[in-house]
């Protein structure tokens, strides 16, 4: 038998009992599109993580006060009390380093912002000039804080885009001054939308020179240090000296933790890689139903077909050919199901993506790859046992039985 | 051509054995025109399978044109059938979703012939059994006269050296059964070996030679 006149044949059957086809199809489909959508969701976030780490810096490392293996990042909390904290000359310091580009100090603290009648609580962050360019941020109007000697308490601030439009509306913030607690800053730039990042919104926060917010909160303690390395390559030598460092100016004690981003993206990497893994073979489990599904459909056919299997051992089908009648049948099947349920996954990822834009779906290529070949491979498995059955059918009683 | 000896064939039902076959000995020769008659359950169908290497026999030998197929494995014999054997059935067996030309092909398409050659055949047998028009009908769209020409048709469109034919007119009224049996007996004409099962007396009793049949042994062969 050719293969042409194989896949002609199998067309035949297949086009001819449409329900039959179109249960398999759905059942097949859905076993695809559901590892598709469930892996692209997996990736999506996966992605979305990343890219969020990516977007706080370019070979980030964080200084955080006080020693600990796990340190988070949090930035939304006050100022933590550590044993020994980090000043604002400990910061400074590490631009010593070969492998430090910069640095910038960091305070957080909320402060009550002022500006004529309208008030709101806000957070407030203490910096440096240094913090525009680690960070990634953008100013929309105006300056970024100037640079010059961070102990030098300069009466300015930046403001978040959201802070600027909900108070001061369509009027110019720029040269206007507003109060935090009893201190007077004059606005010089509004940073460009951002949004969301990591929990920490920039769109609402107020930025003003680091010495400002040590008067402000009444402290020398800096929440973190923000260093970029020069390169990538540096990051583990940055790191090292941010350490050396550190414990020489805090007599021998090694009381900070040193956080690189590098190390965070990779764990954060192997926990969601994996999860994608694990929830698309839970997917694709559907898809060992959908084989059991084509086996009984294929049983139920091989009765029913009783008498065309004697007709064709009759005609001069030999074992194989039988076989191979049913198997390029369920292949056939198998592909039809894998193709629209590669379709509807697609669609379904769309329209996941549709409602929650920002993060990006897309479905891992292994999922690509292994969704379709286990439909196949499943719904080949799954018709041995009818094909063998078939094959073996006696002709005379086949045909004799009406 | 076809050399049957000893032949038995026996079914077992529950505990009991059915001798379908008892000791059949039957020699055909090449383009002979046989006609089996008998009572129902006399074992002609079985006598008909066994000829046709659908069934193997119990005990026996078997030969086909000079070759011993007693022993012939399932492939093997699946190949014998398509090459040498054309089967023509009481209830015609034609696959409900293909056309009258896809069930005409069959034989072909199981053999590997390559389509052209296939198409030629194809044309030929349409025409010569006058189903042209009908090509492309589906079983369902036909009648049963015109189902047991497509029978007739897919049985010859791979050149057989013997034509089988298990009461070929026993699911037809008397004219269309005319028709057929003329049909057979044409390709008899034209040099074909035809062994035909039949209840149908008048029918039988146009054979050039006679096979009678009763519980399951040959009672009488008339030339
Ligand atoms: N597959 C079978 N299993 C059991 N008994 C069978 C089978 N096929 C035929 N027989 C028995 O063998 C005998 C001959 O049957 P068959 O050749 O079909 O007769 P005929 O065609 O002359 O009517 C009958 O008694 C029948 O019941
Ligand atoms: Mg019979």
């Amino acid at each position: 038998m050719r293969f042409s006149d194989l896949i002609g044949f199998a067309w035949q059957v297949v086009r001819g009992s449409r329900s039959r086809t179109f249960l398999i199809l759905l059942a097949m489909s859905i076993g695809v599109a559901a590892v598709v959508v469930v892996s692209s969701l997996g990736e999506g976030a996966r992605r979305y993580v990343l890219n969020q780490f990516g977007s706080l810096g370019t070979n980030l490392i964080i200084v955080l006060p006080g020693r600990s293996e796990t340190g988070g990042i949090n930035p939304g909390v006050v100022v933590a009390k550590t044993p020994r904290s980090l000043t604002l000359d400990d910061a400074l310091a590490l631009t010593r380093s070969q492998a430090i580009r910069r640095v910038a100090p960091l305070i957080v603290g909320a402060g009550d912002l002022r500006w004529g009648s309208k008030s709101r609580e806000t957070p407030v962050l203490g910096s440096t000039a240094e913090m525009l360019d680690i960070r990634h941020m953008e100013t929309a109007q105006g300056h970024f804080l100037p640079a010059g000697d961070p102990h030098h308490a300069q009466p300015v601030c930046v403001i978040g885009a959201k802070l600027r439009r909900e108070l001061f509306g369509a009027r110019q913030p720029l040269g206007e001054w507003v109060r935090i607690g009893d201190r007077r800053f004059r606005v010089i730039g509004v940073l460009a939308a951002q949004g969301e990042s990591l929990g920490f919104n920039t769109d609402e926060i107020i930025i003003v020179p680091v010495a400002s917010a040590q008067a402000l909160f009444n402290t020398e303690a800096l929440f973190r240090v923000l260093v970029e390395a020069k390169t990538r390559q540096q990051v583990p030598q940055a790191k090292a000296d941010v350490e050396e460092i550190v414990r020489t100016r805090h007599e021998g004690e090694r009381d900070v933790t040193v956080i690189t981003q590098d190390a965070v993206l990779a764990t954060f990497d192997r926990i969601l890689t994996a999860l994608t893994l694990a929830v698309g073979g839970i997917a694709g489990i559907s898809l060992g139903v959908a084989g059991i599904l084509i086996m009984n459909v294929m049983l139920i056919s091989v009765t029913q077909r009783r008498r065309e299997i004697g007709l064709l051992k009759a005609l001069g089908a030999t074992g194989a050919q039988i076989r191979a009648v049913f198997f390029t049948e369920a292949v056939m099947l198998a592909l039809g199901g894998a193709a629209v349920g590669l379709a509807i996954g697609e669609l379904g990822q769309w329209m996941v993506g549709q409602v929650y834009p920002d993060i990006p779906f897309s479905p891992p290529w292994w999922a690509l790859i292994a969704a379709p070949g286990t439909a196949v491979v499943t719904s080949v498995l799954f018709s041995v046992s009818p094909a063998r059955r078939a094959a073996r059918l006696d002709p005379v009683m086949a045909l004799s039985r009406r | 051509m076809i050399r049957l000896t000893d032949i038995e064939r026996v079914f077992t039902v529950g505990d009991e054995q059915v001798h379908a076959l008892r000791g059949v000995n039957l020699v055909i020769g090449p383009g002979e025109y046989l006609s089996i008659m008998g009572p129902s359950g006399s074992g002609k169908s079985s006598l008909l399978n066994v000829l046709g290497l659908l069934d193997r026999p119990n005990a026996g030998r078997y030969e086909l044109e000079g070759r011993d197929v007693t022993g012939l494995s399932d492939d093997e014999l699946a190949r014998v059938r398509r090459e040498r054997i054309g089967f023509v059935f009481q209830f015609f067996h034609l696959v409900p979703r293909l056309t009258a030309e896809g069930n005409i092909e069959l034989p072909m398409v199981l053999a590997g012939i390559e389509p052209a050659e296939r198409r030629r055949r194809l044309d030929r047998l349409l025409a010569e059994y006058g189903l042209e028009s009908r090509a492309r009908h589906r079983p369902d769209q036909l009648s049963g006269g015109q189902c047991q020409r497509v029978a007739i048709a897919r049985a010859m469109s791979m050149n057989p050296s013997v034509i089988l034919a298990d009461e070929p007119t026993g699911n037809l009224d008397r004219s269309t059964g005319q028709e057929v049996i003329a049909l057979l007996e044409a390709l008899h004409a034209g040099g074909g070996t035809l062994v035909m099962v039949t209840h149908d007396a008048e029918i039988g009793g146009r054979a050039k030679r006679r096979i009678r049949i009763v519980d399951g042994r040959i009672v009488g062969d008339e030339r």
